[in-house]
């Protein structure tokens, strides 16, 4: 096999060292009756030219993103990614390497997570944030978890549209240990129906949850809910599906968030199919010790050079076991090096230009589609890159149609919603030129 | 915040104390169309504070700088035991960069993404063939998270039939994961104690197995290296209570192609495609922990799961007594690719070979520094060994300070501290990745090691002294953390 580096010579020579003539002496500890008699029934080994042209033609089974012409979003975005990025992520020194435990030897990594770490910060508006969580889901999940264990309270309110794959993942990871979810609908203008959120608050609610920009690409004003959860003594966890939305959006920490988490796959994540992505969750810092997962922090040597390593660990499952703060064990290490490379390449002025120019963007699709004959914008509101369109009849047929032209109009909302089935949720980012935002209209026009 | 100057190796400043106003990294496509219309100020900020501002070159030069900081498994040996620190092959990234891959959208419509669903139906093939499991689900991130997963359909499934229980057995040799994940399913944990081999005592085992036990979960072979070449009857035991068995496939290394759980009774368990699948650990990640099941539990799967289509293949979220999701989409498909790859490249010769190959290279180091280490278990050893600093005790000298020396002969340390039964634990796992050469100059390192604990303590107290930094003071930095830069701001 050749990622082996033992010849057969060197194989036997090993062998004698143990003093035994036949490996299979070694498996002596696992029951004869359990010892595979054949061999196991896989493909035939493969050369590493056979191997890449096998795995190109099932690529090549996928729609071509070149040539097509895809307006997704959803939880999962596609924008553009510096060539630097993918040059340092391919770096060995990274990739190969694993969680930082000894610091002496880590410091690339353990720098690269504080400078993440801050950043994130730095875009929530909060003073502490881990290494990374699975992904955004997930990082619901475990904001709710922590709200939990906070406050000591059963209930949280999910305010408005939340991603319904957040919520599902949500309710998995949380149902086993008492916590209600309760949906409060959102208003007929589409943003969270802040009279119905405040209804709805009592002296259990662990927290409130809203999404910004909501599931349906909405601007959302986050000041007042967080005062609506504050006053009913809950926390205010604002879940971010859109990171590149923080470059131009407040800080929802300066809005009174006490948890801002969520998906930073749009800063140089490839889509890959939904994996792997980039979960992130920041706090104040009087949550700091209830944070799930890594943390870094800074740190001294004998000679006062600065330097850094993992912290609090007595948080994590290696140390509390049962009674850790999460069962999380890895982090997405290599995303977040993606992401703090993206980060740091774009900038501050590159941030903000790059969320300026996705608002533009759908903002300009949104008008020119909903100018198209029979078709509506349910909503007015200020959207950031993706909005609903309504179409004059069912969704689904008109976006298979457009999917033989080579278009993706966007998500049929029934997917998710059995009752919008007339709706389609469209994303736009600074991967669409003006031409195919056109093209998009034209396709459109003439399906109807 | 200012650092003091360092002649030998000059430090890496932060990002943000690179910055300067006005430089910028990237360009941002030329849009040609209308702004969007004004939002109210209240929405909106006018800058990010204290982000930093620098250009590509400068960019690029820092995070090369740093990448040389690491120590990485393409440096050398990196013997962290429980973690399978295999060779990444480099075909892996090329396949999983291939761009029907690497842009494709989750919810493509399936007939899009046929690809995508192909190579996930072959990896739950394969990964069924290679355990013995009936059915895999790949939606888990990690191997927490596939513990999570696991445990969670064995709840299910106990609720199905009218009552979760209540209790989770667990050895004490267990990664701290089973534990926390067992908590987060809403059951109570019971530890089981390990025996004089550092196994589990099948006696003490029969009389902890009540009608209230939902789960055993079992680490095979354990921490320790060890099979537990009583697996059958443990099984048999649990079962006869009408409980279940989870298997934490962490250490599949040790067997890949040898034998399979699933012949021997376990009902659940995980995989680590990033140990045993050799897809990268990244700095602590991505991973991908995907959970196969034997036939009770398959209704009890994540959704979506992959099905036949008329043509192909589709998603299916139709199994109404699924336990839901516990990733977004369908997990880290980008690993799938990578494992899929891996298992192509090896086939089952070469499965079997890897397994042969790690549990050989274990035993040698074993062979060689066992005697001058202490070893705490004398059980044979399959794909790692554990070692302690007992024998270097009266020295003064701790298993700290012989991982931080290792460093200074150019060696990763082994995971130390872990398993918890053992007092100083050396935790080495060599995998089938290391040469004869790789491995004579370790044991060379451990053996001088343990002579200079003899003759000159303080040296290895003071340990490392050629790294970047030295020995860094990890209790300061709990007491007063330090989680962000602030200057600046």
């Amino acid at each position: 096999m050749r990622y082996i580096p033992t010849s057969p010579s060197e194989r036997r020579a090993l062998l004698a060292s143990l003093g035994l003539e036949r490996v299979e002496t070694l498996f002596d500890s696992i029951p004869e009756k359990f010892r595979l008699r054949a061999p196991l029934r896989l493909p035939p080994a493969m050369a590493e030219a056979d191997l890449v042209a096998h795995l190109r033609k099932m690529a090549e089974q996928n729609l071509d993103p070149h040539t097509a012409s895809i307006f997704l979003g959803a939880g999962a975005y596609r924008h553009f990614a510096p060539a630097v990025v993918d040059h340092i992520l391919s770096r060995a020194e990274f990739y190969s390497s694993y969680t930082p435990y000894q610091p002496e030897f880590s410091q690339g990594t353990l720098q690269t997570i504080f400078e993440f770490q801050t950043m994130i910060c730095q875009l929530a508006g909060l003073d502490a944030a881990n290494a990374s969580l699975y992904d955004g889901a997930s990082a619901l999940a475990e904001g709710v978890l922590l709200a939990h264990r906070a406050k000591r309270r059963n209930r949280v309110t999910i305010a408005g549209h939340v991603h319904p794959e957040y919520l599902a993942v949500t309710r998995t990871l949380t149902s086993t240990l008492g916590v209600r979810l309760e949906s409060v609908p959102a208003g007929a203008d589409g943003a969270v129906d802040r009279d119905r959120l405040q209804r709805s608050l009592g002296p259990d609610t662990a927290a409130v949850v809203v999404q910004q920009p909501s599931f349906l690409g909405r601007i959302e004003e986050i000041g007042p809910i967080a005062e609506a959860a504050h006053a009913a003594g809950a926390l205010c966890i604002v879940a971010v599906t859109e990171a590149v939305s923080m470059g131009l959006l407040k800080a929802p920490g300066d809005l009174g968030a006490d948890v801002v988490l969520g998906e930073a796959q749009s800063f140089g994540v490839p889509l890959s199919f939904g994996g792997p992505y980039l979960g992130f969750m920041a706090v104040r810092s009087e949550w700091v010790r209830e944070l799930p997962g890594r943390l870094v922090g800074q740190a001294k040597d004998a000679s006062g050079r600065l330097g850094y390593v993992l912290t609090l660990a007595t948080r994590e499952q290696h140390i509390r076991r049962e009674r850790a703060t999460s069962n999380i064990c890895t982090n997405e290490g290599l995303m977040m090096l993606a992401a703090t490379v993206f980060m740091a390449t774009l900038g501050k002025q590159g941030m903000r230009e790059l969320a300026l120019q996705n608002r533009a963007r759908a903002e300009y699709a949104r008008n020119l589609l909903g100018q198209i004959p029979g078709c509506r914008v349910p909503h007015a509101g200020p959207v950031f890159n993706e909005f609903v369109l309504e179409l004059p009849g069912a969704a689904a047929p008109v976006h298979r149609r457009l999917l033989d032209q080579g278009v993706v109009a966007g998500l049929p909302l029934e997917r998710y919603f059995p009752e919008r089935g007339r709706e389609l949720l469209i994303c736009v980012t600074e991967v669409h030129g003006k031409a195919a935002i056109e093209q998009l209209a034209a396709s459109l026009k003439e399906v109807l | 915040m200012s650092s003091p100057r360092i002649p030998a190796k000059r430090r890496e400043g932060l990002l943000f104390e690179k910055s300067v106003s006005g430089k910028r990294g990237a360009d941002v496509a030329r849009w040609d169309g209308p702004d969007a219309p004004p939002l109210d100020a209240r929405l909106t900020r006018a800058e990010i504070p204290g982000f930093p501002e620098l250009s590509e070159r400068e960019i690029a030069r820092h995070f090369t700088r740093l990448s040389k900081l690491n120590y990485a498994n393409d440096d050398g040996l990196y013997p962290l035991g429980s973690c399978t620190m295999k060779y990444n092959p480099k075909v892996n990234e090329k396949v999983a960069r291939l761009e029907g891959f690497a842009e494709a959208h989750p919810l493509l419509p399936e007939e899009a993404s046929q690809g995508c669903l192909q190579v996930m139906a072959d990896l739950e093939k394969y990964l069924c063939e290679i355990t013995g499991m009936s059915a895999f689900t790949l939606q888990p991130a990690a191997g927490a998270q596939g513990e999570f997963t696991g445990i969670r359909m064995v709840r299910a499934y106990h609720e199905q039939r009218g009552d979760p229980r209540q209790v989770v057995l667990i050895p004490d040799s267990a990664h701290g994961t089973n534990p926390a994940s067992a908590h987060l399913c809403g059951y109570r944990v019971e530890e089981i104690a390990s025996d004089e081999r550092g196994c589990v005592s099948l006696k003490e085992l029969k009389e902890r197995l009540r009608e209230d036990v939902a789960v055993l979960m079992l680490t095979n072979p354990n921490t320790l290296g060890v099979f537990e070449r009583e697996i059958g009857e443990i099984c048999d035991a649990v079962h006869a209570v009408g409980a279940l068995v989870y298997l934490d496939g962490a250490n599949l290394n040790a067997f890949v192609g040898v034998a399979r759980p699933g012949d021997m009774g376990v009902d659940v368990m995980h995989s680590n495609l990033h140990k045993t699948f050799s897809t990268p650990h990244g700095g602590g990640g991505p991973g991908s922990g995907p959970v196969g099941v034997k036939e009770i539990l398959s209704p009890y799967l994540p959704v979506p799961r992959v099905v036949r289509a008329e043509a192909g293949w589709r998603f299916s979220s139709e199994f109404p007594s699924s336990i839901g999701k516990v990733h977004g989409f369908i997990g880290n498909f980008g690993m799938h690719v990578r494992a899929a790859a891996y298992i192509l490249a090896n086939g089952a010769a070469g499965l079997k070979e890897i397994a042969e190959t790690a549990v050989l290279n274990a035993n040698y180091l074993r062979r060689k520094l066992e005697g001058t280490y202490h070893l705490p278990y004398s059980s044979p050893s399959l794909h790692e060994v554990i070692l302690s600093d007992k024998n270097l005790e009266r020295f003064g000298v701790r298993t700290l300070d012989v991982a931080k020396r290792l460093m200074d002969y150019g060696f990763h340390p082994p995971t130390i501290y872990f398993p918890l039964i053992v007092k100083g634990a050396l935790m080495i796992e060599p995998t089938e990745s290391e040469s004869i050469e790789e491995l004579d100059a370790f044991v060379d390192a451990m053996l001088a090691i343990a002579r200079e604990a003899e003759e000159d303590p303080e040296l290895l107290h003071a340990a490392p002294h050629s790294t970047p930094v030295g020995r860094l003071d990890e209790a300061s930095a709990a007491r007063r953390p330090v989680l962000r830069w602030r200057g600046g701001e």
